[in-house]
């Protein structure tokens, strides 16, 4: 089984560089520029995998990223493994380990396969219509489905490899480095322009350097020779940027543009680490040439799959390319001039070529004549009707086709190989183009679609625009130029050029057979098992725009997006359905171009700088004391303070009684605050806030209630006078942000004549607040200056102090309803300051508290939290808030909304609270709040907002919203849960201290 | 990815920025004198053409001003862009 068929030696191939390697777990040898393609090809392997539906036996069928069958799992149940990857495309290094993908147990026997054999009751569509029915089994369904199409593994631990993100910025990008780039790019650069050029391949010069035939010649020399001069010249200027194994994945608006370049998939393992893998590079180019060449078209006919079978340009590359030879016995089937070039250079090679095989009656052209002078057997009018051998192809049957190519005639002949050529004619590869928005057109000579109108500065050159011939590309290259980057000459003005190519192509969409469609196999799109018939029936159901045409078979939804049969599936619509392709359109190219791993779409952003985080000055204090954080917003905050190993439920408990009981202890430096200054800071704060400002002395606080301009609660917080014109407003947490976002769109936009000034100082200041009966002792040892009577120093008021010469303010507000200080002082005092508090409350067992205590505290007062008791569809009115909304001003931020016929129901969800019957049941937030649970359906009053078992009260208590719920205190309404119904009776929203005795005490 | 060109800093790419919704909607002088159907005129309805549209824009991580952009939202070409208060010049 084992052959060697390296044939010759190639310049592209060092054959001293010898590499060993693993496929399914079987070692093999391949040389220093094989792909693992070329070098399994060369010990005459070409079954790879097996295909997503059928589970047919699949091989190599390409040589570049377009490849829809070989695609393997590398390195297996390693932190490294990577499915999907081409074989194509990755180079052999030692301890390369891959795998086929898609088969169960093994790729020579897969239990899938006898989907083949049902595939008659597998038509397009078949998923759907089969295991949507009934519709709660289609998980178990889909279980078995996605187990047996086995779509590679993913690693299961985390990637050990670095990728990082670059930005360039450039005059040009050249896309592709076949001749059309370099001579693009060496123009570009030559006039000053600073030119990326990138090409997804290891090496430069695309299809052109490893053409060998005497046919194509620029300037008297073979175009291959000719040009290596010309890319041993453009390495020399300074002002290009060449990258090889970079592959261009998104072309977005604007010329920007995403690259991912591999650095290292193509060396040992063990050179690898602590390199970086991928880098993501983020180009802006102010101008854009496209040179990303064109992909050969296969044909379409029955068994067109079986493993041996390839494009006749890739059967070419392997030969020229890499010394290889994909069959002993090979036979070329064609529409056009290109499999002779093929031929041609095979037989150079001393590859045995036993017939061409070409859908054309009339042909004759000098590459068919050195054919024909080779001894080529050629069948000219005849096309392949069906091939056989399961694992590798080893017959073709051929017919003649009917003068109007409609059907086959006269008698079969089958001819035994061991590999096929297939060769439908050219594609341009215009993906990227129609990913940045441009509009192809559709070029009825040829049948191709080619760019039309471009949406940026950019121009595609070569043959992605539709120019295939050497002669073609070279002659118009240098006018695109010179009229793209306004320049008035090139070096390539008067190449003289030889090329011999007939354009003539017969071109056959899907090509007759002697069986009726229902009894072939013509694959339209190998990866996902889309066939000719699936598209005829498709359309027979009904189905005639071209993308749901694209789903309902799956056409053109793998991992290579159908480049490969794409056309096909449109040109057999247009067929079926009468219709002509440029008015079909074509189905949207989506980034990526190539798959992207998610590594290198992440870069550097992973483990703890995936997302930043803030720390208050007093975070190293709180790890110290063991705190547990939770996030709000960015901020890391102190959630609760286990000692010794009490659980959160037990903390929190101990944390809200010591408040209460003497004396707690909270950062509140996250809390955002905005200083406000200007003559008109006051008639702003009127318009913004819901309650009236102008006569807050100065040296007051005010808490204020801020809404979007529909009335709904937006945020809300403690704003004080420093002096006539200068506020400190502080806003929620996670709310600071946008709060300021917010109050600078009005300045900016609707009251650019206020004379008002914002700026954040949420870091500026570190928040301490002392709270409890015991509060104002330990102030008083903390700030002995401060006179803290209630007459100097009265609730929501604030003073100017030092602590040790440091200036702070001093507010006297409460989030708790006990008597309680915040002290704001500059950054870096925080943990000092903090500090001095925990020692002087030492005496008062001054307890430590979080933001859960806090949030138990507040809901004992029934104070609200903005985004936890309110969505963004409670007013002011529906939180029984009514004392906030000031009758006398004119107007502010939401008021008009406040008596729109919707928020003026009475029905509206309203802020209650809510006891539980029994005491110590502690209700879910989120719970659903009904009256009636025998009714059908049953009707949802409201949910629970807040609850909590509060320590002090020692019973359960909870806030929610209820329909009417103002009118419905002392009504009992029942929470179902899961396994039981609790009973609750409606209350007022404040459970402690009502007439806020604490405040003051 | 379009780069938006802020009347005070100049061309930047459009991650600085963010969009807040069609331009040029006055917010009433008088609220409380409007019914409801008229407030609701200004409170709700907002255009989505497909085409030219003038639209607020912030350049959020740069100088934090307010700018208005016009855009045609078929193929995201930027036409115009001007400050607050001022009248585009459209190209
Ligand atoms: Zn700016």
């Amino acid at each position: 089984m084992t052959k060697n068929l390296r044939v010759k030696t190639s310049k592209f191939i060092d054959e001293t560089y010898k590499i060993s390697f693993k496929f399914n777990n079987k070692t093999f040898y391949g040389y220093k520029g094989d792909t693992l393609a070329s070098a399994l090809l060369a010990n005459n392997v070409h079954l790879i995998g097996r295909s997503f539906k059928y589970h047919r036996p699949r091989g190599i069928m390409t040589a570049g990223s377009e490849e829809p069958n070989a695609i393997v799992q590398l390195h297996s149940d390693t932190s490294r493994t990577e499915p999907n990857v081409r074989a194509t495309e990755i180079e052999i290094y030692e301890g390369l380990d891959a795998s086929s993908q898609n088969c169960w147990p093994s790729v020579n026997f897969d239990i899938g396969a006898i989907n083949n054999f049902l595939s008659p009751i597998l038509p397009a569509g078949f998923y759907y219509k089969t295991f949507m029915w009934p519709a709660n089994f289609w998980e178990k369904y889909e279980y078995f489905i996605r187990k047996s199409a086995g779509l590679g593994k993913s690693p299961t631990e985390p990637d050990p490899d670095i990728y990082e993100h670059r930005y360039i910025h450039c005059d040009v990008l050249v896309i592709g480095a076949g001749i059309s780039g370099i001579l693009a790019a060496k123009t570009s650069a030559k006039n000053g322009l600073k030119t990326l050029l990138v090409d997804e391949k290891s090496y430069l010069g695309g299809s052109t350097i490893y053409q060998d035939s005497e046919h194509f010649k620029i300037n008297n020399q073979i175009s291959s020779s000719w040009l290596e001069k010309e890319i041993n010249e453009i390495k020399k200027i300074e002002n290009l940027e060449i990258k090889t194994r970079t592959s261009v994945a998104a072309f977005h608006g604007y010329n920007f543009l995403l690259a991912r370049e591999n650095l290292t998939d193509h060396l040992p393992l063990e050179q690898r680490n602590n390199k970086i893998r991928h880098k993501l590079l983020k180009i802006r180019a102010k101008k854009v040439i496209t040179a990303t060449g064109a992909l050969e078209r296969p044909l379409i006919f029955d068994n067109n799959d079986r493993p041996g079978i390839l494009l006749s340009s890739a059967i070419g590359k392997y030969a020229s390319l890499f010394g290889v030879a994909c069959g002993e016995k090979n036979i070329l089937f064609t529409n056009n001039d290109t499999a002779y070039e093929t031929a041609n250079s095979l037989f150079k090679k001393g590859i045995n070529i036993e017939a061409i095989i070409d859908n054309r009656e009339e042909i004759d052209s000098k590459l068919i004549k050195e054919a024909e002078k080779h001894n080529i057997k050629i069948y000219k009018g005849y096309t392949v009707v069906n091939t056989s051998g399961y694992k590798r192809i080893n017959k073709v049957s051929i017919m003649q086709l009917s003068k109007d190519g409609q059907k086959v005639i006269g008698s079969k002949i089958s001819i035994p190989c061991d590999c096929l050529g297939i060769s439908g004619g050219w594609t341009p590869a215009v993906h990227l183009f129609t990913q940045s928005g441009g509009k192809l057109k559709f070029r009825d000579e040829d049948q191709v679609f080619i760019p039309d109108t471009y949406s940026s500065d950019q121009i595609s050159i070569g043959s992605c625009n539709g120019d295939f011939t050497l002669d073609e590309i070279l002659f118009n290259l240098p006018k695109i130029l010179k009229k793209f980057l306004k320049i008035n000459k090139t070096d390539y003005d008067n190449l003289e050029i030889q090329s011999s190519f007939n354009k003539s192509k017969r071109n056959i969409w899907f090509l007759p057979s002697d069986k009726v469609i229902g009894k072939t196999k013509p694959f339209v799109d190998y990866q996902n098992d889309a066939t000719a018939k699936d598209i005829k029936l498709a359309l027979r159901e009904g189905f005639r725009s071209i993308e749901h045409v694209k789903r309902y078979t799956t056409t053109g939804m793998g991992t290579d997006q159908g480049k490969l049969g794409n056309m096909h599936a449109l040109g057999i619509i247009s067929e079926t359905s009468k219709s002509k392709m440029g008015e079909l359109g074509t189905t949207t190219f989506r980034p990526p171009y190539t798959p992207l791993t998610f590594g290198t779409i992440v870069g550097r952003n992973v483990g703890e700088y995936f997302d930043i985080f803030r720390k208050t000055p007093i975070h190293e204090w709180h790890v110290q004391n063991k705190a547990e954080f939770e996030n709000v917003g960015q901020w890391k905050r102190a959630w609760f303070y286990p000692k010794n190993g009490e659980s959160m439920h037990d903390a929190v408990q101990r944390e809200s009684k010591a408040a209460r009981d003497s004396a707690g202890i909270l950062d509140a430096s996250t809390l955002g605050k905005i200083d406000i200054q200007g003559t008109d800071a006051s008639e702003f704060l009127n318009r913004i806030y819901t309650n009236a400002w102008s006569k807050l002395a100065i040296g007051k606080c005010r808490y204020g209630l801020m809404l979007n301009e529909d009335g709904m609660v937006y945020d809300d917080g403690v704003t004080t006078r420093l002096s006539e014109n200068h506020y400190i407003m502080t806003t929620t947490t996670g709310g600071a942000a946008t709060v300021l976002g917010k109050l600078e769109d009005y300045l900016q936009t609707e009251w650019p004549e206020l004379d008002v000034y914002l700026t954040s100082v949420t870091d500026h200041y570190a928040t301490v607040s002392v709270c409890g009966p015991n509060s104002k002792k330990i102030i008083s040892q903390v700030i002995p200056d401060l006179d803290l009577s209630d007459e100097n120093f009265s609730h929501m008021s604030y003073k100017n102090a030092k602590i040790e010469g440091i200036k702070c303010r001093v507010m006297r507000i409460s989030f708790t309803g006990e008597h309680s200080y915040e002290i704001n002082i500059q950054a870096n005092y925080g943990e000092s300051v903090w500090k001095k508090c925990i020692k002087a409350g030492k005496e008062f067992n001054i307890t430590p508290y979080g933001t859960e205590t806090m949030h138990l505290l507040r809901a004992e007062k029934g104070f609200i939290i903005v985004g936890q008791d309110t969505d963004a569809t409670v007013t002011p009115i529906d939180l029984q808030m009514d004392w906030i909304v000031s009758k006398k001003k004119y107007d502010f931020i939401g008021k008009r909304s406040l008596y729109r016929s919707d928020t003026i129901r009475e029905d509206r969800k309203q802020l209650v609270g809510l006891l539980t019957e029994d005491p110590e049941e502690v209700l879910e937030e989120g719970a659903q709040i009904v009256a009636d649970i025998n009714k059908s359906p049953i009707e949802m009053l409201g949910h629970v907002t807040s609850s909590y078992y509060s320590p002090n009260l020692k019973k359960s208590i909870a806030l929610g919203v209820i329909k009417g719920g103002k009118k419905m205190i002392g009504q009992r309404l029942i929470i179902p849960m899961e396994n039981k119904k609790i009973n609750v009776t409606v209350a007022d929203p404040v459970f402690l201290d009502k007439d806020n005795k604490r405040l003051n005490a | 990815m379009f780069i938006i060109n802020c009347p005070y800093c100049g061309e930047r790419e459009q991650t600085e920025f963010k969009a807040g919704g069609e331009a040029h909607i006055v917010r009433p002088k008088q609220p409380t004198e409007l019914s409801d159907d008229e407030w609701a005129e200004y409170l709700f309805m907002r255009k989505n053409i497909k085409g030219i549209q003038f639209e607020r824009w912030i350049h959020i991580h740069g100088c934090r001003k307010w700018f208005n952009v016009v855009r045609d939202t078929s193929n995201d070409e930027i036409k115009a862009v001007y400050k607050m208060g001022e009248k585009p010049l459209i190209k």
